[in-house]
């Protein structure tokens, strides 16, 4: 297994280590109080990983004081977890990767996967002594934005993949079914490559082998030699694909633009390609 | 405390494959429903019997399912 990822047996006899601090972030932000791994701290994608008057990723100073508050130093292995085969965890990774964390892993498999197995829950929030941490960054080589994005859409110098579901890349519908539409055009950018996300995981939500996850992108034409650009929606599903390629498969040139679908398929002017 | 019953199985609601999760923790059922593609949590309910977490949840899913649109694709 991979050094980015830790079984939920391990975290059953880890999680309340010295050093370590078990974090869930869920889509649903309210299954952290439903239940959560006994001394896990709960971040919420919504308030607490990002800046709330800008669209952005969270602020520096933001971060500093989420992380020191969640009893979180600089040398502290950070174990995420979350709901929907680990979206917002890994959306609070790619975050934790451009801020120059260390030792960021994922449990495998997610709260789906601790659940199924029936392993401890608890509903008591954990009383954790506030630490210092001085963040650095961010490392914008983690992230795309829209000029980027274009260019490799029009000079094919990256491999863009959509990670969103084939019926949200042919353009048939606008947003996942269920969730509010949030696009003026459907479809996708130029050149776009589709992988969705789910095809990472295996059914218990753990990710694949290596062996199987190279194949799945060797077989799309995406190698690793060239640079790598992953988009969603919003730019959670896409941290899925960013963390599969960068820390299972080892590719070196790999970002996630998450200004994803929401920016382009509003945007004047530029070009959607259907299906 | 553990989470007690889980159970996942899949359906058709309003057109779209969804899936169903529920589990009880403590008194409680928690039912939650999924897109199967992509595969997001979109509704949810909790209630006293696994019956009535799963009827609240499907009524939520299925008044959200309606508002998705099928869109031309040429």
């Amino acid at each position: 297994m991979a050094d980015v990822l830790v079984t939920t047996d391990w975290v059953a006899q880890h999680a309340n280590d010295p050093g370590i601090r078990v974090v869930e972030v869920d889509v649903d932000t309210t299954a952290y109080d439903q239940g959560h791994v006994p001394g896990a701290a709960g971040w919420n994608w919504t308030t607490e990983l990002c800046d709330t008057l800008t669209r952005d990723i969270i602020p520096l100073k933001k971060l500093e004081e989420l992380l020191g508050k969640s009893g979180i130093d600089n040398k502290t292995t950070i174990i995420l977890y979350g709901d929907n085969n680990n979206w917002f965890a890994s959306w609070a990774f790619w975050q934790l990767k451009m801020y120059g964390h260390e030792d960021v892993r994922m449990m495998d498999g997610g709260r789906k996967k601790w659940l199924a197995e029936g392993r401890d829950l608890t509903t008591d929030k954990p009383t954790l002594a506030a630490k210092t941490y001085k963040a650095s960054g961010p490392d914008l080589s983690l992230r795309a934005f829209l000029p980027e994005v274009q260019q490799a859409s029009a000079g094919k110098k990256a491999a863009l993949v959509d990670v969103r579901s084939p019926a949200e890349f042919t353009g048939e519908i606008l947003a996942p079914p269920g969730l509010p539409e949030t696009c003026q055009r459907g479809g996708h950018i130029p050149g776009a490559k589709s992988i969705p996300w789910g095809k990472n995981c295996n059914e218990d939500g753990t990710f694949k082998s290596a062996d199987e996850l190279k194949a799945l992108y060797g077989g799309q034409g995406v190698g690793g030699d060239a640079p790598v650009i992953a988009y969603c929606r919003i730019g959670e599903r896409s941290s899925i694909t960013w963390f599969v390629l960068k820390y299972l498969l080892g590719f070196k040139n790999v970002k996630n633009y998450d200004g994803s679908w929401t920016e382009w398929g509003n945007l004047v002017g530029a070009p959607v390609e259907k299906p | 405390m553990k989470a007690e019953g889980y159970e996942r199985r899949r359906l058709e609601l309003a057109g779209w494959p969804i899936e169903v999760e529920t589990h009880k923790l403590g008194d409680v059922y928690y039912c939650t429903i999924n897109n199967v593609d992509p595969g997001a949590r979109f509704a949810r309910a909790e209630a006293p019997t696994r019956e009535e977490a799963e009827r609240q949840a499907l009524a939520k899913a299925e008044r959200y399912l309606a508002q998705t649109k099928r869109h031309p694709i040429s």
